[in-house]
């Protein structure tokens, strides 16, 4: 049974974070709700999460990415809330991280969320890093979506353009670990024409459920069709980004009930 | 070899009792053969030829760390928190210098900001509770196969800017971190009641004061009337207030003109103009009578949308039924000429803090930014003594943009970059902020009583004299003379400061504040002068937080430390101010309060009082200059390339210069999709490497409405007559945004003048030129201007006394409504089989072209009888769907923009010069190079051409097919008189462009 009630999206912000808007923006679209919180009140609050059926942790430049993107952020959550949200996901509930949201669930061991024995610490296993020409670059790049991926954010979608726009976005990892997310059919999403010099054309992957997800490129920045760059040129149909949160949001109200 | 201590126990013999001691932390890539910054480092020395002997460069990131921590606690910090596990090992201590490498550092000098140790210092706490800890930052560098000597020479071209950095050949470990002096307490009075005329022109130079003589008079009178002498702050506050930075006195003066013959503008009649009997003419405040008059003479005929000009901060104009858009453009010139990435960051930093200062804070939209340098090959060798070469210059000024207005998050969609050899010694930085407010919020009113609040960063002695600085000329030894008014900016601050402020004015309960303004020039003191001028002021100086001690009561209220904002708040709202502030860590301080007998400004130190000051006298007292202004026919040949060299080469030539090739290397570089309101963007076409003629934007997300940004700058017709530049620049500016589907009618304007010396009666003379046509183009093309600002003394002067003074530079910048974002055209052509029209005339007149450079001072001229008929005309066409393609015609002419639109699109083109509207003789050259105004390429389906070519000659509208778009790869031009002209791959065209500042 399709449950009517809108899903309620947290949109985590802090210092920095500056794709907030837009993020939220994406949701609406897609048929959620949304509500931005700082994550110094969920540090304060980690139980608020229980009232969202969906997380997603926007773009920007969080704490500056002083020492490195995301890296500040990504510590906070070790230190304050990687309980929570295992909580979240055990619940089954997604989680997108965007960029410097991508860079901070990396770092906090959120992604790619490799089975721990119980209790463990998180672990950083892989990492995004300096682009392979050390420049900030804004344009779009084409993508595959892995079609047997067990993500379910990109469910039904196949080649497609977004924008990237990073300076930190090369994805590396140690082989062994590349082998693992490719045999746990963790690789979401990877760039037919690779922009930053990321080990095996990776743009994007999720853990193990499918249900936490990160990617360097800004599918909330595709949500209309006059933010493509040739729209002038020919009409692209139904815009790709959108895609992204549809899927989430069709998951979480199709397969389980929401949130009361 | 000197030896280096290698490992951390070495220090341990050198413990300080209390406060612990420096430990030093490198972070190096685990593989030294993956470090892109290091491979990044070698090309760029490679490219310069600067040491073929390197082989490779190694990075470190260098961490200092003050702390009473232990070392288990310091490798925790090492391993959580500076070093990334998969990639990167750290290390504590100075890994030993190799023999085959030349070792340096760069360090921030003490005092300079430092946003990633302000970061570090945070997380430190945030994981280890509440600890003692001060850090510094800095790189390491290893340059493998060269000496010591040539690596310094590498650090000091390429990293290090010895005015807020050092560079060591050693690795930096101090034992102790320098520290502030405290800072004891002395009232000063500066004795001025005696002086004569020399003695205040040498205070004024001395000081630093940079006033005239008239002015110093009136201070002095002011002082002899009270009968006591100035305290040193209210000195400064005056020559602050009084700059010509804060308070455009050259502008605002009284000017006599005279033309040494008629140039054949009709002065009389003119608002404030006053045509004396021996035929000058007098005009009381220039910006008054120009171009302030033209738009409120436009707003009396009816004009409707204009909601604040000139007045605030910003522009603000009408948008839609709920929110109103706001537009700055600010320049930051001289703190970029002597520290470019920080005096560009600051530069865009403090425009986004005009946006949020204007009304009740607009939230910031959009940023753009111009540059002008010179040329980036210029001889290293033949570099004047204090300057920096304008290649490291327009580098580290991008990367001053990008790093603020990437960090903001707000994406910077237009600009434009200028090459002139002029700008060597004073480039010119213009910075742009557009805001969005909503139209109950676009005005703001401190109330007596309201509580002056400071919120951001915290005060230190940056910039300090910076409003002092930028109203003077440029020398040689300014890097040394004015490094204190050089900032350093953190844009994260200022961005958690704008999340509290926009929460503050959108509050529940209602906004949370009266007046917002921002603390730019002059800090404090202009701030709260501003807010305070008919209500007076009182301010507690040791209230304001301070990044260290030792400031002065004097630097706390002129210092110009980045990211602070003024709020008027009243006492009962400021709970809730401080719950949003501490909710987002932004620090917040009450200063005093606003309202004070008879309107005074009084600031006290520790309940002293330190100065008490009229504001009728700050505001009114500065004596209204009287200035001479000439002009004289200018029959100038600069450079001669006369019109021989063949179509084909000239074309490839103009592609080439790097004022029109691609600016892809600078607009890749930005965030110009942040926010998600990307509708046109600054690179179009099949590929996206098309230059777009203007940004257009979906400010609000859920509204199909839009806004254009485009910006006009025609330097080059300035040689000849500022009056004809302005023209050109406000027509290009207007046709930019009509290209991209702007509504004509409602396109408001700015105006920022970059000058050289305006005391020198030619230079003033031009001005006032420039100034006049601001008028006649905003009459008549109906484009109001809104706000604007001066910078009227850029020149440099060398060590050997010659002065480089800059082109008279006005840039125009518009920001258009757009109503329907889904009509929006592009530039690239669209299809095989459509029809190119050329919609405006063209000339034989190639002055001041790029083609034909100032061979000639025949000049072509915007006819303001037609031009606003034109673009209005190719609007109506656009906004019907006529049109597949436009693009604006205008350096390089015409078939440079026939040629970007065909290689924008991957398209071949078969032009035809017979087509091209003309008005008497023709030659070819002309036909495809000259540059004159109010043109645009149109591109036309077949089966639209009859619908258009009525619409056009219904309006009288001059035009003509100029080609055909096809299949193949080529772009062909043949004329009736030569037969075939050209035949072109479009691919070297493409590369021709591409490649100049491909860096």
């Amino acid at each position: 049974m399709i449950n009517t009630m809108k899903p309620k999206t947290l949109i985590l912000r802090t210092a920095g974070t500056n794709c907030d808007v837009e993020l939220a923006h994406a949701f609406e679209l897609a048929g959620a709700t949304t509500q931005a919180v700082h994550l110094n009140q969920l540090v304060a609050e980690p139980a608020m999460l229980d009232d969202f059926d969906l997380l997603g942790l926007p773009g920007g430049f969080s704490y500056g990415d002083d020492i490195a993107a995301g890296r500040i952020f990504a510590n906070r959550i070790r230190h304050a809330l990687y309980p929570a949200l295992r909580q979240f996901v055990q619940a089954g509930k997604p989680v997108i991280g965007i960029c410097n949201g991508f860079q901070l669930l990396v770092k906090a061991g959120l992604l790619p969320g490799f089975e721990l024995p119980e209790g463990a610490p998180p672990q950083q296993v892989v990492t995004l890093t300096d682009n392979a020409n050390p420049r900030f670059l804004d344009r779009w790049v084409a993508l595959r979506a892995e079609s047997e991926s067990v993500c379910i954010w990109t469910r039904g979608l196949d080649s497609f353009d977004l924008p990237i726009a990073h300076g930190e976005g090369r994805f590396v990892a140690a082989p062994e670990v590349l082998d693992q997310l490719e045999a746990q059919r963790q690789v979401a999403l990877r760039y037919a024409d690779n922009p930053n010099g990321s080990q095996r054309d990776i743009a994007g992957v999720c853990d193990p459920t499918g249900l936490v997800f990160g990617l360097m490129p800004h599918p909330e920045r595709y949500v209309h069709k006059t933010a493509h760059p040739t729209w002038t040129r020919l009409d692209l149909g139904s815009p790709a980004g959108l895609r992204f949160f549809t899927n989430a949001v069709e998951h979480v109200t199709s397969d389980a009930s929401l949130t009361a | 070899m000197s030896t280096i201590s290698t490992s951390d126990a070495d220090r341990s013999s050198e413990l300080t009792p209390s406060g612990g001691r420096v430990w030093r932390v490198e972070v190096h890539p685990a593989d030294p053969a993956d470090d892109p910054r290091g491979a990044s480092l070698a090309h760029e020395v490679a490219d310069l030829h600067l040491a073929p002997e390197l082989q490779a460069v190694r990075t470190a990131r260098v961490y200092l760390i003050q702390t009473a921590l232990d070392q288990s606690a310091v490798e925790r910090i090492a391993g959580e928190l500076l070093t990334d596990p998969v990639d990167q090992r750290y290390r504590l201590g100075a890994t030993p210098r190799s023999d085959d490498a030349g070792l340096v550092e760069v360090h921030y000098l003490p005092g300079v900001m430092d946003p990633v140790a302000m970061s570090t210092v945070d997380a430190i706490r945030e994981m280890l509770g509440d600890v003692d800890c001060e850090v510094r930052t800095g790189f390491r560098y290893d340059f493998v196969g060269i000496g010591p000597e040539q690596s310094k020479l590498i650090a000091n071209r390429l990293l290090a800017n010895p005015v807020v950095q050092s560079v060591t050949d050693l690795p930096e470990w101090p034992q102790r971190f320098v520290e502030g002096t405290p800072y004891e307490f002395k009232l000063t009075h500066i004795g001025i009641r005696d002086l004569d005329d020399d003695a205040l022109v040498r205070m004024s130079r001395e000081a630093h004061l940079f006033l005239s003589l008239d002015e110093m008079r009136a201070i002095r009178d002011y002082y002899r009337a009270a009968d006591r002498d100035p305290t040193d702050v209210e000195l400064e506050t005056l020559a602050q207030t009084w700059s010509e930075h804060c308070v455009h006195k050259t502008l605002k003066s009284k000017i006599r003109y005279t033309e040494s013959e008629s140039s054949g503008l009709e002065f009389a009649g003119r608002p404030n103009h006053t045509v004396s009997d021996d035929g000058s003419i007098y005009i009381d405040n220039l910006l008054k009578s120009t171009v302030a008059a033209a738009t409120h003479e436009l707003i009396n005929d009816g004009l409707d949308w204009c909601i604040s000009v000139f007045v605030d901060n910003a522009g603000v104009i009408r948008f839609d039924d709920e929110f109103a858009v706001t537009f700055k453009v600010e320049t930051h010139n001289h703190p970029s000429a002597i520290e470019p990435y920080g005096g560009a960051a600051t530069g865009i930093g403090g425009c986004i803090r005009d946006t949020m200062g204007t009304g009740l804070c607009a939230k910031p939209i959009a940023n753009t930014d111009i540059f002008a340098v010179a040329d980036p090959n210029y001889a290293a060798d033949e570099l004047p003594k204090g300057v920096l070469h304008p290649r490291r210059i327009l580098k580290q000024i991008v990367a001053g943009v990008r790093d603020y207005g990437n960090r903001m998050g707000i994406p910077t969609v237009n600009g434009a970059v200028s090459f002139d050899d002029r700008y060597l010694g004073n480039p010119l930085v213009f910075a742009g902020s557009v805001g969005l407010i909503p139209n109950d919020k676009c005005f703001g009113e401190a109330k007596p009583g309201d509580r002056i609040i400071a919120l951001g960063g915290r005060t230190g002695r940056d910039g300090i004299h910076g409003a002092t600085f930028s109203s003077a000329e440029l020398t040689d030894t300014h890097a040394d003379e004015f490094s204190h008014a050089v900032q350093i900016g953190n844009a994260i601050t200022e961005k958690k400061t704008l999340d509290v402020i926009l929460q503050a004015r959108d509050h529940e309960s209602g906004c949370l504040y009266s007046a917002i303004t921002d603390c730019g020039a002059g800090g404090f003191s202009s701030a709260v002068g501003e807010m305070g001028e008919k209500l007076g002021a009182y301010v507690e100086l040791e209230k304001a937080p301070l990044k260290y001690d030792g400031l002065s009561y004097t630097e706390i209220w002129i210092s110009e430390a980045q990211e602070r904002m003024v709020l008027s708040v009243p006492t009962d709202r400021l709970d809730a101010l401080r719950a949003l502030c501490e909710a987002e860590d932004v620090e917040m301080c009450d200063l005093g309060h606003f309202g004070t007998d008879n309107a005074e400004l009084i600031l006290t130190y520790k309940s002293t009082e330190v100065a008490r000051l009229a504001m009728s006298f700050m505001h009114e007292g500065i004596p209204q200059l009287t200035r001479e202004a000439t002009w004289s026919p200018r029959s100038v040949a600069l450079k001669c390339d006369a019109p021989t060299t063949s179509i084909p080469k000239t074309l490839t030539r103009l592609l080439g210069d790097p004022n029109i090739a691609s600016k892809h290397w600078i607009i890749r570089q930005y965030d110009h999709e942040v926010q998600g309101s990307s509708v046109i963007k600054p690179l179009v076409g099949e590929k996206a490497d098309g230059p777009s003629d203007a940004a257009v934007l979906r400010p609000r997300l859920s509204s199909q409405q839009g806004i254009a940004l485009s910006n006009g700058l025609q330097t080059s017709v300035g040689d000849v007559d500022p009056y004809w530049m302005t023209l050109s620049a406000i027509d290009e500016a207007v046709r930019n945004a009509v290209c991209v589907g702007a509504r004509p009618d409602r396109i408001a304007i700015l105006d920022n003048f970059c000058w050289p010396d305006c005391s020198k009666p030619d230079n003033l003379g031009s001005l006032v030129r420039a100034a006049e046509a601001c008028y006649d183009g905003a009459k008549a093309f109906g484009t109001p201007f809104v706000s604007g600002k001066d910078s009227l003394n850029n020149q440099f002067t060398t060590d050997e006394g010659k002065t480089i003074a800059i082109p008279s530079t006005l840039l125009i910048s518009a920001i258009a409504i757009v109503d329907d974002v889904n009509r929006c055209v592009t530039m690239d052509a669209k299809s095989a089989g459509n029809m190119l029209i050329q919609v405006g005339v063209t000339t034989n007149q190639l002055g001041a072209s790029y083609a034909a450079g100032l061979s000639s001072t025949d000049i072509p001229r915007v006819d303001l009888t037609t031009a606003p008929k034109h673009l209005a005309t190719i609007a109506k066409l656009i906004d019907q769907g006529l049109v597949r393609s436009a693009h604006d015609c205008s350096e390089g002419g015409m078939l440079v923009a026939a040629a970007e639109m065909a290689f924008a699109g991957r398209l071949g083109l078969d032009v035809d010069l017979a087509g091209v509207p003309r008005r008497g003789e023709l030659t070819d050259f002309a036909a495809c190079f000259a540059e004159n105004p109010t043109r645009v390429l149109l591109e036309i389906a077949p089966d639209k051409f009859d619908a258009v070519a009525r619409t056009l000659r219904e309006a009288e509208v001059p035009f003509g097919q100029v080609g055909t778009f096809n299949e193949s790869s080529k772009l062909t031009v043949h004329s009736d008189a030569a037969g075939s002209l050209a035949a072109v791959e479009i691919e070297n065209l493409l590369n021709a462009w591409l490649k100049p500042l491909d860096w």
